[in-house]
């Protein structure tokens, strides 16, 4: 379907990232989010709350991070399109409702501006050291999906994708921007609403007699509901059967886990994305997403000056991985050369699918600033010696 | 031979409002939880609401368990967090009426924070807090309930914290309807039950039980008789009485009633005000989209 025009500033702007990630999720259609305060992500949410109150939906800013990404859960299956939108700390209070959402499958969207860490940190300079946390930062077995855009307009491209991927596979899917690309202003350009394609909610049309809120369909996606319909439903965090009711054995932990994280496994060739650059006659390969990646692109310029053979290869989603590229990629290429704004983190899953073939070097920063795109050629001449 | 005459069989009149096919439920013998369930049932029948307009929320712990057991829409959510996920439900969709069913330790320990901000900005929110002093479902710690001097598994030699006086927490907070009961008062329960799905706003009632198994056993108070004729004998029904004055210390007399029943806007009628007398003709309330 396509996108309802209430919500879409068509017309080329210049915003920065935060400004442009709210209007793509309200080009998504988002009409519900909750939020808590926090550098670098606040601007988000204070575009939100100025512009929803004029589209149809609100805006409420919750007590905390634990309050804001469990109100959305609410909203969600009362069928409102929802997101959060935070930074580090707030992240880790948010996991355990990531967790909650991958559990009851509701479709949601938490929006991350990363910024220097461990704990405070650095909460108005970059870093990219939530990647691994996105993946594995709430507990027990489950699959996201993570998008991470390198400009404003990805900031609003992909913010359609990301609520087009949590309707289509029922999850939480996880938005890593970092602080520069939320803070950088660029050009922006919002097509009209007949140009966005939206994926609508998977709304069950059977009767409630036979409606089972877990069962799922052919593509291993249940079919959803909404309170208030007289559906009567049962939603639970506890491992639970078709009906939705508790089940405590091992049997009904291996039927619903396995088809959370095959749900996403099995679609992993349809859901992963990347862009390439100078990659068809490449020895190396730097591997880089986010800001990092335009970092890289001057390195790689400054490479190919020289006569190294190098490209580009950036992750758009980043989780799951594009592990099958990697794989082939290895088979061809002397070396990968991982930058990315933290002490090693991607770097580990282009190591292993690698996985000896090729030689993998992480140019790696702490955060606070960009690398210099020399430190990164630096690596480049070395692995391509 | 003679036949015996046919009889129909006898229908618990709340059974329509539970889940029958979750039966046997988790709760033990003697405990309250099963009581506090039968009134809200009742109070469903009573208030004759479009039960498909009614959901029902809980955090974790024996009470948590309510939740599962109500035909209902119903949500299981995680420890301490079912208020802002009520809250996020219910600005979603006005036409609900949303009940959290919770404990004294989910919604006042770990949740506490979430309960005095929606008592704070009145959420139109029914709460029914079935107190029991202590941490059921993980084997009997202190809670901020437990009163000073009884024993839990954390305070093997009393407890020396003084216990949150939930009336008083909940009306300085900000409640609009606040009552307490002890489960042997099944129909001001009800009634209070009633009342809170009529009031506008957010509803507090605190719900005294017993926890024959985890509290009332290691604190030799007998069992969940005992604890029946303790109700009857020590609580002292006091509608209106001034909340600061109605703390429960162990073995004491239990002040019981309604004492603040008042009106004021509710969240959701705050914001809808706030934002057209803002914003004019640009505002487009939630739900037109």
């Amino acid at each position: 379907m396509k996108a309802n025009p209430a919500g879409v500033l068509t017309g080329a702007h210049f915003l920065d990232g935060d400004q442009a990630c709210c209007e793509g999720a309200l080009a998504a259609g988002a009409n519900f989010a909750a939020g808590y305060p926090i550098t670098p992500s606040t601007e988000v949410v204070e575009r939100f709350a100025a512009r929803i109150p004029t589209v149809g939906g609100l805006f409420i800013q919750m007590e905390d991070e634990l309050a804001s990404s469990i109100a959305i859960l609410g909203a969600a299956w009362a069928g409102k399109k929802v997101f959060t939108v935070t930074s580090g700390p707030g992240f880790s209070l948010m996991m355990e409702h990531i967790g909650l959402a991958a559990m009851t499958e509701t479709p949601c969207v938490f929006v991350d501006v990363q910024r220097g860490g461990p704990s405070t940190g650095l909460p108005t300079l970059p870093g990219q050291a939530d990647m691994m946390q996105a993946r594995w930062g709430s507990h027990g077995d489950y699959e996201t999906i993570a998008l991470c855009p390198n400009s404003p307009q990805e900031c609003f491209d992909l913010m359609i994708d990301a609520f087009n991927l949590a309707e289509q596979y029922r999850l939480p899917v996880l938005f890593m921007m970092d602080e520069c690309v939320g803070h950088m202003t660029e050009k922006v350009v919002i097509p009209p609403a007949d140009g966005i394609e939206i994926f609508p909610r998977r709304f069950t049309s059977l009767p409630p007699s036979e409606y089972k809120p877990f069962k799922p369909g052919a593509d291993g996606v249940p079919e959803m509901v909404k309170a208030g319909d007289g559906y009567r439903f049962h939603i639970t965090g506890l491992t639970h059967d078709e009906q939705g009711y508790p089940a405590m054995n091992w049997r009904e932990q291996e039927k619903l886990v396995r088809r959370l994280v095959e749900k996403v496994r099995k679609n992993t060739d349809k859901i992963v994305r990347y862009e390439e650059r100078d990659i068809e006659d490449a020895e190396v390969v730097v591997v880089a997403y986010g800001i990092t990646s335009r970092v890289a692109l001057r390195a790689i310029q400054m490479a190919r000056e020289e006569g190294i053979r190098v490209g580009l290869l950036r992750p758009i989603v980043v989780w799951p991985f594009p592990e099958k590229h990697i794989r082939e990629l290895s088979e061809k290429v002397k070396a990968f050369v991982v930058v990315e704004m933290n002490y090693g983190q991607m770097v580990y899953e282009v190591e292993r699918c690698a996985a000896g073939k090729a030689r993998t070097e992480l140019v790696d920063h702490g955060g606070g600033t960009v690398h210099e795109p020399e430190d990164v050629l630096k690596a480049i001449r070395e692995v391509a010696r | 031979m003679s036949t015996l005459p046919m009889v129909e069989p006898a229908i618990n009149p709340v059974e329509p409002f539970l889940r029958t096919d979750r039966m046997p439920h988790i709760w033990c013998p003697g405990c309250g939880i099963g009581t506090t369930v039968n009134c809200f049932a009742r109070a469903l029948v009573e208030s004759k609401l479009n039960l498909d307009k009614v959901a029902i929320v809980s955090g974790i712990g024996c009470t948590g368990r309510v939740a599962g057991y109500m035909r209902l829409d119903s949500f299981h959510t995680t420890h301490g967090r079912a208020i802002p996920f009520a809250t996020g439900l219910k600005l979603a969709n006005p036409e609900l009426s949303v009940v959290v069913y919770s404990g004294d330790g989910d919604l006042i320990a770990i949740g506490g924070n979430h309960f005095i901000h929606a008592a704070r900005r009145n959420v139109d929110l029914k709460i029914i807090c079935v107190n029991n002093f202590i941490y059921g479902m993980t084997g009997g710690q202190v809670a901020p309930t437990t009163p000073v001097g009884a024993t839990a598994t954390t305070t093997p030699y009393g407890c020396f914290e003084r216990p949150f006086n939930l009336p008083y927490l909940a009306e300085s907070s900000g409640a609009v309807y606040v009552a307490r009961w002890t489960c042997f008062h099944v129909r001001h329960i009800t009634r209070a039950m009633v009342e809170a799905f009529n009031k506008k706003g957010f509803s507090f009632i605190e719900i005294i039980t017993p926890c024959p198994t985890l509290y009332l056993r290691r604190n030799k108070l007998g069992d969940s008789l005992d604890t029946m004729r303790y109700y009857k004998q020590k609580s002292v029904i006091k509608n209106g009485a001034n909340t600061k004055e109605v703390e429960i210390a162990l073995g004491g007399e239990i002040i019981c009633g309604k004492f603040v029943d008042i009106d004021r806007p509710t969240l959701g009628q705050s914001m809808h005000m706030q934002l057209s007398k803002s914003l004019g003709a640009r505002y487009v309330a939630p739900g037109g989209r």
